[in-house]
């Protein structure tokens, strides 16, 4: 932000990060990457995204999150999910298995090296 | 290493998971489609390095500097904006429909998307923060001038302020007004000038440029 007089009850902090980073954070990339990916493959139609993620963007909100940009990629990601669980044959328990076996994966990992999954966890 | 040293970054490792919940959740779901071969992870790879580094609004100040320089470009911007973009190899994604709003001293455009985060991809890169939050999102209906005051642009008050809800099947870019005392400056020296945000309508483009965005 160049000219930074933004009023602060009216607008939140992170509107002055102008410039910030596309990604915070490696995992928004992926998700990102994920879902124009698999869009672009036919499994959804853009406006179905777009639908999918507003409805989870208004979900947050009635929840509470305040929405001010900095969970969007949260919201994202959720919506993604859904629409995997509606678009493929992959199951909500799959993907809660395959969490756990990453989550076993990067506390066995030593410090330093790479968070790799095991063959046998692959289910 | 010691026992207690491994003891000390066990518990360190207990306290700060390698991995946070959202990491975990994205981690599954890659590694699954991927296994079922929905997608490719080299390509994966690609697609974030070109929009962490190659697109950006820089594509949406050239073909804005053209649009001033060359009356017969910006006729055919305002015509058909998804192929006159075309024209600079900006497209792909998000940016298949896309409608140009040109500002007049009597209309200022603005763009917003109430619903989602919808955004003109190939020309302006990724929305900022700000543009994929709730107040933004609100206000910009509500109180386009406000949100202007916000950003620091101040408008005459008999300017008519035209607000755009983006959808996922139309994709706005705002042809902002050329500033006084430019004609003397080329294309690329244009394109130095013209801001993200004025190609969204949260701001104007001044000349000479305001110190921070001349140095970007």
């Amino acid at each position: 932000m160049t000219n930074p007089q933004l009023a602060v009850d009216a607008l939140p902090p992170s509107l002055k990060d102008q410039d910030g980073p596309v990604f915070r954070e490696p995992w928004e990339a992926t998700a990102f990457a994920l879902t124009v990916k698999l869009h672009e493959t036919g499994l959804f139609a853009w406006s179905e995204w777009a639908e999918t993620l507003s409805g989870k963007i208004t979900e947050a909100q009635a929840n509470g999150d305040p929405d001010l940009g900095d969970t969007y990629y949260q919201h994202w990601l959720a919506a993604l999910e859904a629409l995997v669980l509606r678009k493929t044959d992959l199951t909500l328990d799959q993907l809660l298995k395959r969490k756990t076996a990453w989550e076993r994966a990067a506390e066995r990992a030593p410090h330093g090296e790479p968070i790799l999954l095991p063959e046998d966890e692959i289910a | 290493m010691s026992s207690h040293d491994h003891h000390h970054d066990h518990n360190h490792d207990h306290e700060h998971p390698r991995l946070s919940e959202l990491q975990l959740r994205v981690k599954a779901l890659e590694s699954l489609l991927v296994d079922k071969g929905l997608v490719d992870p080299a390509a994966l790879d690609v697609f974030i390095d070109t929009y962490e580094t190659k697109v950006g609004p820089r594509n949406g100040a050239q073909v804005v500097a053209k649009a001033w320089a060359d009356p017969k470009f910006k006729a055919a911007l305002l015509a058909d904006a998804s192929a006159a973009i075309k024209s600079f190899g900006f497209e792909g994604r998000q940016g298949e429909h896309m409608v140009v709003l040109e500002n007049t001293p009597k209309v200022h455009n603005m763009v917003v998307c109430t619903l989602c985060s919808c955004y003109p991809w190939p020309v302006l890169g990724l929305p900022p923060v700000w543009y994929k939050s709730a107040p933004y999102r609100a206000r910009a209906v509500n109180d386009p001038r406000g949100v202007l005051a916000d950003f620091g642009t101040e408008l005459p008050g008999d300017i008519e302020i035209k607000v755009w809800d983006s959808t996922a099947e139309l994709r706005y870019l705002v042809l902002p007004m050329r500033p006084a005392g430019t004609d003397h400056l080329s294309e690329d020296e244009l394109a130095d000038l013209i801001t993200r945000n004025s190609m969204i309508g949260t701001e104007i483009v001044t000349f000479p440029a305001k110190a921070q965005e001349a140095a970007e």
